[in-house]
């Protein structure tokens, strides 16, 4: 039998374009009957509410702060409240004249934020940046030196309030997580049970129950004398209670990482800090970036819940602006979807950045 | 014989309190040496040489590595673990790093070597296993066989007097094998001690000073690769080379 020689056959491109516009819609919206009823079910229920919803927001709305107009209209949304009562929403009881520096304050705090996002700035120095600014930021907030007349804690309020609890929680519960999650791992019974009733007895409680405890609880075991301000007492709570949280996300993904890795690096002569550090952590935070993303944003939202002892962040600013007026009392709605769409800018913004660090972390996975 | 680099006194292991996984163990390996061990499943031959860097602790006897025992003093486990480089069944290499920055972290870290310094080395070791091209991939970018060649170059870069192969070749493409066996037969030429567990009897016979025979635990027998694979002794050797080398 002879030997037959190798025909290469050249590639050729799909029959059927499946990419473009009306393939997509074809796949997705009408790709089979029960598909398609529901795309028309869908676009029937859309067709009926939202331009009822469009009318009540837009064309019948009222957006001069006018509440004789609101009342006399009674038909559209009165946005004239958020512009009647922004001020207060945004910052709290903060003195009304002095509100630059809250302004001022939080626009750099974002800035902040923003930076720590980029890669630019992933450096030691960075640590050194956040010193600085979370000390322009008391200042400004605070006052009582330079120029500044002197603003106490209980009057900081609103969205930057919001920003400063969720912010300086979750950079504190981070590092806190990590090391509860390798505790929970660790050899040492010690420490791992020490570890595993921390997170179980933080589990075990609602977050308000931490802020009561933060708030009244805590100054009656202080020694006379000593008092420590209720803001960092209930920043201490959150940050205690969201690292509990945080370290189960993490230890999940610790979980997932290979004892071959370990031993791995236990035969290149690493000691156990530096096996964490440059293999066991790298590879397990990338995996549950999702989780941990989820954790900040549910760590950002229940800021709402510190009204309860008296510190009046957005959400408890607005109940401060619209309960004290009987004028504008009845555009609550208006009010709530104000701060709703604030909140969502940040949480949407944390999801996007999620995708972007997941991309950025699994390069080692891409073929 | 010169003063042995590694020897097993009398060394026993359980794994749990039944299982008896390493039984009375009596060895010595010279240095220069190239071993290889073989034995059937669950005989204890990875364990063996997983106790030479102290993967595996042992609870009875002595195991001395160039003059180091081993025990419970962790100084003493990072000594010999400087000295002993080891290449596993799965590679084992770190897939969110670099095959660059797998072979410098050790240099780097361990060995406080400046980055430079260490890269050059590692690309050295690169050239080695005829790899040095894929430097700045992914270890998942690779085939098996360029992955288990650098986990080869990994190990090397410590400057080890010792290399422990662990099933080298068991978790490859058949047609990679030969390209791993080229690397560990040109390495074993240069003199470097060397252990190796495999069911690669051409290798055996090619570079092995001695085969070393496990069963249950214990060393069944060790012999020549000539003698061992011609001449087999024990029944036991006979029965596992006839499955082996029967199909």
């Amino acid at each position: 039998m002879t030997a037959q020689t190798f025909q290469r056959i050249p590639p050729r491109p799909a029959p059927v374009k499946t990419g473009g516009a009306i393939a997509w819609i074809r796949a997705n919206l009408f790709g089979g009957r029960t598909t398609t009823l529901s795309t028309l079910a869908i676009g029937a229920i859309l067709l009926w509410y939202l331009p009822q919803f469009f009318n009540w927001a837009v064309f019948e709305a009222v957006w001069l702060p006018d509440a004789d107009a609101c009342h006399a209209a009674g038909v559209g949304a009165c946005w004239g409240v958020v512009a009647e009562k922004y001020r207060i929403i945004i910052f709290g009881r903060y003195p009304f004249g002095e509100q630059w520096r809250p302004l001022v304050a939080t626009l750099l705090m974002l800035a902040l934020l923003i930076a720590s996002c980029t890669r630019m700035f992933w450096r030691p120095s960075l640590a050194v940046l956040w010193i600085a600014v979370l000390s322009v930021f008391f200042w400004l907030m605070y006052g009582n030196a330079f120029g500044l007349t002197k603003v106490e804690t209980d009057r900081w309020g609103g969205l930057p309030l919001t920003i400063l609890l969720s912010s300086l929680s979750i950079v504190m519960a981070f590092p806190l997580a990590v090391l509860v999650a390798l505790g929970r791992r660790s050899e040492l019974p010690a420490i791992r049970s020490f570890c595993t009733i921390y997170v179980e007895l933080i589990r075990g409680v609602p977050l308000i129950s931490v802020l009561f405890m933060a708030s009244f609880m805590f100054p009656l075991f202080m020694p006379p004398g000593l008092s420590i301000d209720v803001l960092v007492r209930v920043l201490l709570g959150i940050t205690l209670f969201a690292a509990a949280y945080l370290a189960e996300v993490i230890r999940g993904g610790l979980q997932a990482i290979p004892k071959s890795q370990v031993e791995a690096a236990a035969t290149l002569g690493l000691s156990y800090w530096q096996t964490q550090r440059k293999i066991v952590l790298p590879q397990a935070l990338a995996i549950v970036v999702p989780g941990i993303i989820n954790s900040f944003i549910s760590t950002f939202k229940d800021t709402s819940l510190v009204t309860v002892v008296s510190l009046y962040e957005l959400t408890g600013a607005l109940s401060l602006a619209l309960n004290s007026d009987a004028d504008w009392r009845p555009y609550k709605i208006e009010g709530y979807l104000f701060i709703a769409l604030i909140y969502f800018v940040f949480c949407f913004s944390m999801s996007r950045y999620s995708r972007w660090i997941e991309k950025q972390v699994n390069k080692g996975n891409q073929r | 014989m010169s003063e042995p680099i590694i020897t097993f006194d009398k060394v026993n292991k359980w794994y749990g309190d039944d299982f008896h996984v390493l039984r009375d163990i009596d060895m010595q390996v010279a240095p220069g040496e190239r071993i290889v061990i073989c034995g059937p499943s669950g005989s204890g031959k990875s364990t063996l040489i997983r106790c030479i860097n102290r993967l595996e602790e042992h609870q009875q006897g002595r195991l001395i590595v160039d003059g180091i025992e081993l025990s419970d003093d962790v100084k003493a486990t990072d000594q010999v673990r400087k000295k002993v480089g080891m290449v596993f069944q799965q590679f084992n290499l770190f897939p969110h790093l670099t095959v660059l920055e797998n072979l410098t972290l050790s240099p780097m870290w361990v060995s406080k070597m400046p980055k430079k310094e260490a890269e050059e080395k590692a690309m050295q070791q690169l050239e080695r296993v005829q790899i040095a091209e894929q430097a700045h991939k992914y270890p998942l970018q690779l085939s098996g066989g360029q992955q288990q060649r650098v986990a080869i170059a990994r190990a090397l870069c410590l400057t080890p007097k010792i290399m422990l192969f662990d099933e080298p070749t068991s978790a490859l493409d058949p047609e990679m094998i030969k390209e791993v066996l080229d690397v560990i037969v040109e390495l074993a030429e240069q003199g470097i001690t060397m252990l190796c567990v495999t069911h690669e009897m051409g290798f055996a016979k090619a570079v092995a000073d001695r085969v070393i025979f496990m069963d249950q635990g214990q060393i069944v027998e060790q012999n020549t690769p000539h003698e061992f694979f011609q001449h087999p002794q024990n029944e036991r050797s006979r029965d596992f080379l006839s499955k082996i080398l029967g199909h």
